[in-house]
């Protein structure tokens, strides 16, 4: 397989939970070496996809190769070249790090030797060689995250699937597992990650895919999503919210308040020329404002913005 | 085979060919196996306690009560068997709990998602539980033998009964795994928990169905504990209830028959739902 070739290739991807769909037609291509963030509510199938391409799950329509490979038919080969880590800590919690790694390594067949040598490469790789031989449910939330990617590389997985890697953690836990990471996708590793947060998909993907109701809305890199929706912004903060409702309403283009940050936002489509209109409409209208400013939108506004648009 | 393996690349065993998929299935129970074993050490309160239970109910029920209704000849030599019957069908209440534990906590998910024998996680646990219970009858013997229980019968049939007991213990070990499946909740262990000890009690592992009113010694002789424990008091040579029902005098069949049924119907139910976790 080339690096050209793409890593993960779904068509057309369908599953049922008794009457309810939970992928509706699900279309992604990720090639090799780069990552994917797949972005959606509660509920929108990512857990699902995930599953359905890691081999838990068998789908009800459409094709999946993982590293060239079909899922349905060859799920064997498939587990060889892939890392799981899921929402729930897939460890043993009764058993030391060490004891851990070393257990999954035997079941990917590397030899008992080799697991052995692998779980320590691991544990000095994640910073948990001192906690090795302590039971994981003493370690921290972090830790046990760390040593459940640990285990998710055992094998050097071509392909990565994290799904929801920092639900639940601090955020000194969330940059561990972020720069662990990054590492990886250094070393070529195609990694495809799901999560709720839309700091998280900036912050580690190449490409997003939007997620509703178990289809693809909206894909593109970060940039790309946000020029594609209602362009750049320009947030004017006042002094006096009492003077909120007459900014919003002197100020061109479609306008949102935020109280409670005493802001007005819009969006606009030439900045040069918004930027000019703006402070001369404020002028005119006798308004001072503290701070004008012009920006890219954020991914939360895209995502708001594209789920709105799917629902109506 | 390790010395093929670079420092910088991780590659599985070629296997290929059916010896070695068999050779794999088996080294990926082993492995299983030895994670049960290695559970056991790092919680060595919990298997005393384990072991500690049965014999204090037998010590309990050998003293404090003292006497089972309607038995003839020495009580302890009648109670034994029972105790170690019931011992092995309380069994099921700890593979409940192991496999309701793993499917809660997502272990299992990474075993599925591994290129391990598939299989593997049930044999596994049925290794080390079957293990576990021939740790428990040994100790259960020991501490009878201690308090004045013997054997009459020889060493054939010594290994007979034990081969029983373990049987049963087989039977209780595939019908734990399914329940766990079903609906494998802590609520629900805890229903089956309290739910063992009636079904225990209604059999003849501590008092005799003589003494019973006849609609419930009835119930009590065709119960599959009841069979169980009249075959092993007749291999250990040790007094037996009397009773002239069907089942009460074809209890060594019973001590086959219901335990190869048991696994029959749960087997492939148990198999069947472990397979639709990827449904």
């Amino acid at each position: 397989m080339s690096d050209l070739d793409p890593a993960i290739v779904v068509e057309g991807l369908r599953k049922r939970y008794k009457d309810k769909p939970a992928l509706d037609g699900l279309d992604l291509t990720v090639r090799a070496g780069t990552v994917l963030g797949i972005l959606g509510p509660n509920g929108a199938g990512k857990t699902t996809a995930v599953r359905i391409m890691s081999t838990l799950l068998r789908p009800d329509e459409g094709r999946v190769e993982v590293a060239g490979i079909d899922v349905r038919t060859r799920a064997d080969e498939v587990r060889s070249r892939i890392g799981l880590l899921g929402q729930n800590a897939a460890v043993d919690e009764e058993l030391s790090g060490r004891q851990n790694l070393e257990m999954f390594g035997r079941l990917h067949h590397l030899g008992a030797r080799r697991a052995g040598t692998r779980a320590d490469e691991l544990l000095a790789q994640f910073g948990l060689t001192d906690t090795g031989s302590k039971a994981i449910k003493q370690y921290s939330g972090g830790m046990r995250r760390r040593l459940d990617l640990a285990a998710s590389l055992i094998s050097r997985p071509q392909v990565l699937f994290l799904d929801e890697p920092t639900t639940g953690l601090d955020p000194r836990g969330r940059t561990e597992v972020w720069n662990a990471v990054r590492s990886l996708v250094g070393g070529g590793t195609t990694v495809l990650l799901t999560t709720q947060y839309l700091e998280e998909a900036d912050q580690l993907a190449d490409r997003i895919a939007v997620i509703n109701h178990g289809r693809v809305i909206a894909e593109g890199t970060a940039d790309e999503l946000k020029s594609r929706t209602g362009g750049d912004r320009i947030d004017v903060v006042l002094h006096d919210t009492a003077q909120l409702d007459r900014a919003a309403s002197v100020m061109p283009g479609d306008v949102h308040q935020d109280r409670d940050r005493r802001m007005v936002s819009a969006s606009i489509s030439n900045r040069m020329a918004a930027l000019t209109e703006t402070v001369q409409a404020l002028q005119a209208a006798g308004i001072d404002a503290e701070d004008i400013a012009v920006r890219r939108p954020t991914l939360d506004e895209v995502f708001m913005q594209l789920t709105k648009e799917e629902a109506a | 085979m390790t010395a093929t393996h670079s420092v910088t690349t991780v590659e599985a065993n070629p296997a290929d060919g059916a010896g070695s998929k068999l050779g794999w299935a088996a080294a990926d129970s082993w492995t299983m196996t030895r994670r049960e074993l290695a559970h056991w050490a790092r919680q060595p309160v919990q298997v005393v306690v384990g072991l500690v239970f049965p014999v204090m109910m037998l010590l309990m029920f050998g003293y404090l009560i003292g006497g089972g209704k309607g038995i003839e000849g020495d009580f302890k030599s009648y109670l034994l068997p029972g105790m170690l019957t019931m011992t092995m069908a309380f069994g099921l209440e700890a593979t409940m709990l192991s496999v309701t534990q793993d499917l809660g906590k997502g272990v299992i998910d990474r075993f599925r998602s591994m290129p391990m024998n598939s299989g593997a996680v049930l044999v596994g646990r049925s290794i080390a539980d079957m293990l576990q219970s021939v740790v428990g009858l040994t100790v259960m013997i020991g501490v009878g033998y201690a308090i004045g229980w013997r054997w009459s019968n020889g060493f054939a049939s010594f290994m007979g009964a034990v081969g029983l007991l373990l049987l049963l213990r087989f039977a209780m070990l595939w019908i734990g795994i399914h329940l766990a499946m079903v609906a494998g909740k802590p609520e629900l262990v805890q229903a089956v928990q309290i739910l063992v000890w009636p079904v225990a009690f209604l059999s003849n592992a501590i008092a005799s169905p003589e003494s019973m009113p006849s609609w419930l010694g009835a119930v009590v002789e065709w119960n599959p504990m009841s069979a169980t424990a009249t075959a092993v008091r007749d291999l250990f040579g040790n007094p037996g209830a009397v009773g002239h029902s069907w089942a009460a005098t074809h209890a060594e069949f019973l001590a086959l028959a219901w335990p190869v049924a048991l696994v029959a119907v749960f087997f492939p139910l148990a198999v069947k739902r472990f397979r639709d976790l990827s449904r």
